[in-house]
């Protein structure tokens, strides 16, 4: 089992007050594609994050069992993470155009990262990037990896990120709204591609998105949750099953091109959604 | 109520948009769709009055907007923009905020009017004395489009009103454009890159590739496939394909 949560329960205290922001998930990932689906603030990025140590220093994380192929994550140091974090999970975060460094070429923030883990000389790590940029589909990889991050587009920009956590071959990908800030044209292409490669390169991954039916074309298994909460998990196939009223409220909202509807339906929530 | 014809926007040396022309009538609602760097969002800048380097016609209500707008033109018309959390001022309260505009178009009852703007949109009352940073993504957006309608314009430009925000505050803020729509006959230029919420508020698209208007049609013939642009076909597959769950 590649990922191992068990009650993952996560709180940020101040001075006066708790805040429960995640409240006993529990899921499992082998070599699959996991989505997780939720609103803003349902915990789903905070879930994923958890699993890389990658919380501020005020959250507070407990959990029955946090492991990450077998790795105890709690009891592990910084020192160990390190050889986690890149090397053997990546992270895709949401937009491009933060997450890049803007006064380094994209080719050399490849190469970077391929050199940290897999320690090559300064040569073999350029031509790796230009490989790695191929990989991503991109047409001229030379030139690119040439350009600084202001001057490729944003969907090219989320390629380069996907190229520079592929570098050190990770075994699982976690994407983390890879890509709300891209197009519908380029959003399909790029969860392609991740689709491709993940399959592709036999790893494992988490896909973390708050369109529902768009995820549920490149997963095997879906998460919705709730303020916090797993509500349902589903397989992608059988999402059109959902029991939960608060899937299903997701689904119906979207406004569809061939089922037109006067009003959108809005979700009414209930409170006994938040404690199952 | 809105004529653009062949409009013409450069950037220095490159033209961004390649003579698009568009009616939308009083009432109507018109949408925009295109990839990012088609020029939808440019379009909508320069009939906002954001952009001053255009050339071609932009008439509302049969006068043809001036390169420099007057301050008259802002009642008439006014813009909502893509992200909620940068559109706002994020040292002021919404108050603060909202009674701008009166202000500078000096009109009366500006207590009466900020109560009123805030309920026309479904936020609570308690709202008016809060800061932006205290309000969700959803809610932002609903003062964005208080802030708008305060002027008691006739036209409406939106620029991606919802793609920052959740599915479910979506259906929201859409279902209030709607209600808004109809209750004060207004004129509506949406601009999205998502075809499914162009097709669902507005009865007549165009569809932007490189800088030109390569495709106007009916949104009853989009759903129909009735489509004669290769574009228009393309991201039409590519939305009903995603829409439905696998």
């Amino acid at each position: 089992m590649l990922v191992d949560i068990k009650n993952l329960r996560i709180a940020f205290e101040t001075r006066t007050s708790r805040f429960e922001a995640v409240r006993g998930v529990s899921m499992q990932l082998g070599t699959e594609k996991l989505g997780i689906v939720g609103e803003s603030g349902s915990g789903k990025s905070l879930t994923a994050r958890a699993l890389m140590k990658l919380l501020p220093s005020n959250a507070k994380i407990e959990a029955d069992r946090l492991a990450f192929d077998g790795i105890d994550i709690l009891g592990a140091s910084e020192r160990g993470m390190r050889q986690i974090r890149g090397k053997r999970a990546g992270f895709i975060l949401q937009d491009p155009k933060y997450s890049l460094n803007p006064v380094k070429t994209v080719g050399s923030q490849i190469a970077e990262s391929w050199r940290t883990h897999k320690k090559g000389s300064r040569k073999e790590a350029a031509e790796a990037a230009i490989e790695l940029l191929d990989q991503v589909m991109i047409r001229d990889p030379r030139k690119v990896a040439g350009a600084y991050p202001n001057e490729i587009s944003g969907g090219m920009g989320q390629r380069v990120m996907i190229a520079m956590m592929l570098a050190p071959d990770p075994e699982l990908l976690i994407a983390d709204e890879p890509t709300s800030a891209l197009d519908a044209t380029v959003q399909a292409e790029i969860l392609r591609l991740i689709d491709d490669l993940v399959s592709r390169r036999g790893m494992g991954l988490i896909l973390i998105s708050h369109d529902l039916p768009l995820v549920s074309h490149f997963c095997d298994r879906v998460a919705v949750m709730y303020s916090g909460r797993v509500v349902e998990e589903l397989k992608a196939s059988e999402l059109a099953k959902a029991q939960h009223p608060y899937t299903k409220g997701l689904l119906n909202c979207m406004p569809s091109l061939m089922h037109p509807k006067e009003r959108l339906p809005v979700l009414t929530r209930d409170a006994a959604w938040l404690n199952p | 109520m809105i004529k653009v014809d062949q409009l013409r926007i450069s950037f220095g040396t490159h033209e961004v948009v390649r003579g698009v022309s568009f009616d939308v009538a009083k009432g109507g609602s018109f949408g925009i769709v295109g990839e990012s760097g088609s020029g939808k969002s440019t379009v909508l800048r320069a009939m906002a009055g954001l952009n001053e380097d255009w050339s071609g016609r932009i008439a509302f209500d049969g006068t043809d907007a001036p390169l420099k707008r007057p301050p008259a033109f802002f009642r008439q018309v006014q813009m909502v923009f893509q992200d909620p959390f940068g559109s706002l001022h994020p040292r002021q309260t919404i108050d603060r905020i909202l009674s701008e505009l009166l202000l500078v178009h000096k009109l009366p009852d500006v207590e009466k009017r900020i109560k009123q703007a805030l309920s026309d949109v479904a936020l609570p009352q308690t709202v008016r004395f809060r800061y932006p940073h205290q309000l969700s993504g959803g809610q932002r957006q609903r003062v964005a489009i208080a802030r708008a309608l305060i002027a008691e314009p006739q036209v409406l430009l939106l620029d991606e009103p919802t793609s920052a925000l959740d599915v479910s505050v979506q259906a929201e803020i859409l279902n209030l454009l709607a209600d808004l729509r109809q209750a004060r006959n207004l004129t509506y230029v949406l601009v999205s890159h998502n075809l499914a919420v162009i097709a669902h508020l507005c009865p007549q698209l165009g569809v932007m590739l490189n800088g030109e208007m390569v495709e106007q049609l009916s949104a009853d013939d989009l759903r129909a496939g009735r489509t004669k642009h290769a574009h228009t076909s393309a991201l039409r597959t590519l939305s009903i394909n995603l829409e439905e769950p696998a």
